[in-house]
């Protein structure tokens, strides 16, 4: 016969208050949130708007658009979907800085100065916050983003090792949200460079055991615009809210190229 | 019995993709390259660049470092250090990597902030002129230096430097 235990409950992640306003109260603060807008129906040129705003501590960036969105001025414009950091809509220039709006905690930033938002650079505006994304969409297009596999398809999956796929683990996490390739002062130039983006999504492939054509997408990056016009200023990486070490991943794609000439 | 009908078979055939020609000239890539111009002037300021160094600093250390050090640089040092070929070589070497790494240097930060097609022409045209002015003069210089020059009966000339005397008389 065995006693029964008794299981104790396990302690709280959260530190709740015994009594008073409990697990209710979040702390509560003032922001001024301060956008760049541009609407070419209102106006030629863009202007910037302020807003006072109360957030709570869990509050986002996002947060705080959607206040202004929904509660002060519905004409604001910006794109999310997911809001949770894996769709990759609402990358933007946030403090100067490429960010998700909903990856960033309002209680991170300095909120004794307003929290400047601007659209992410060197993609055309189309309104307020939201760009053109078809030229990043055109170079990730031509890196050729698909598996291509010559020989038969096998009745079951196409078998690789846990190191094969560790290989090129890092870059499978792009969400294509263009906050690398817009923090990229090369891409600001002309946009004619393929930018970090479409260089990390080529990455994938080319260190794929699986994929055959991993010769023509390196051949593609040894253009004029490829991966020869980086200059390893490490912005990508600093800007990508998935934590990918994109001028590494850029680098080894350099000396994959190199080593294939030789 | 049937018949092939491509448009039918591929109703997309012939129809834009969306927002296709919506794209801003200036981001098209119009011109992919060939060769690897880009990827040998790459590696070739890293290699040049490590070079560098040590031909520098190895010029920098014999001329102020050994002997009478900063002292003894004058007309006559910089003559007897070209009599040597191999400082002759030395110097060439340095000359020619030094002016190739900063052209080709200067060439990618006037690609990367021209925006303009005529200024990047211009800008690339007045480097590319001066590198080569610079470099065959060197190159002229350190060939041809002759620090004793003499006139046609022999005798030195008249600005020739006075160490010239001990060796032609």
């Amino acid at each position: 016969m065995s006693t029964p235990t008794v299981e104790k409950e396990p302690a709280s992640k959260v530190d709740l208050a015994e009594s008073g306003d409990g697990a209710g109260a979040v702390q509560e603060f003032d922001i001024t949130l301060k956008v760049r807008r541009y609407d070419p129906e209102r106006a030629e040129d863009a202007w910037w708007d302020e807003w006072e705003l109360t957030m709570f501590g869990t509050d986002r960036v996002l947060d705080a658009l959607h206040r202004v969105k929904w509660d002060v001025d519905g004409t604001l414009t910006f794109r999310r979907s997911c809001a949770h950091g894996i769709c990759g809509s609402d990358a933007m220039r946030i403090n100067g800085r490429n960010r998700l709006a909903c990856k960033t905690l309002l209680k991170d930033l300095d909120t004794s100065k307003p929290i400047v938002v601007e659209a992410i650079k060197g993609l055309p505006v189309e309104k307020d916050l939201i760009v053109d994304m078809e030229p990043f969409f055109q170079s990730y297009r031509e890196i050729m983003p698909f598996m291509i596999n010559n020989s038969p398809a096998p009745t079951a999956e196409r078998v690789q090792s846990p190191e094969e796929r560790q290989r090129f683990d890092d870059t499978t996490k792009c969400i294509l949200c263009a906050a690398c390739t817009s923090s990229c002062p090369v891409f600001w130039t002309d946009g004619q460079y393929f930018g970090p983006a479409a260089i990390v999504n080529a990455h994938r492939f080319i260190f794929d055991s699986r994929d055959d054509a991993g010769d023509m997408r390196l051949e593609i990056l040894n253009d004029k615009e490829g991966v020869w016009r980086c200059r390893t200023t490490f912005n990508c990486t600093e800007a990508c809210p998935r934590g990918i070490e994109v001028t590494k991943a850029i680098q080894e794609v350099k000396t994959a190229i190199l080593t294939r000439s030789l | 019995m049937t018949t092939t009908n491509s448009e039918a078979v591929l109703p997309a055939q012939g129809i834009e993709a969306p927002r296709s020609g919506r794209i801003d000239p200036k981001y098209l890539r119009s011109n992919p390259s060939s060769g690897s111009f880009e990827m040998v002037a790459w590696v070739f300021m890293r290699v040049s660049g490590a070079a560098l160094v040590v031909l520098i600093f190895v010029h920098l250390f014999s001329n102020l470092m050994v002997g009478e050090g900063i002292h003894q640089i004058d007309f006559a040092f910089v003559a007897g250090k070209w009599a040597n070929p191999v400082w002759q070589f030395w110097d060439l070497t340095m000359l020619w990597l030094a002016m190739l790494h900063g052209t080709n240097g200067m060439r990618t930060i006037i690609n990367d902030y021209a925006e303009k097609d005529s200024t990047r022409l211009w800008l690339k045209s007045i480097l590319y002129l001066a590198s080569t002015v610079i470099i065959i003069l060197g190159t002229l210089v350190i060939f041809t230096f002759e620090p004793c020059l003499v006139d046609d009966a022999g005798n030195l000339m008249d600005y020739a430097p006075s160490f010239c005397e001990n060796i032609v008389n």
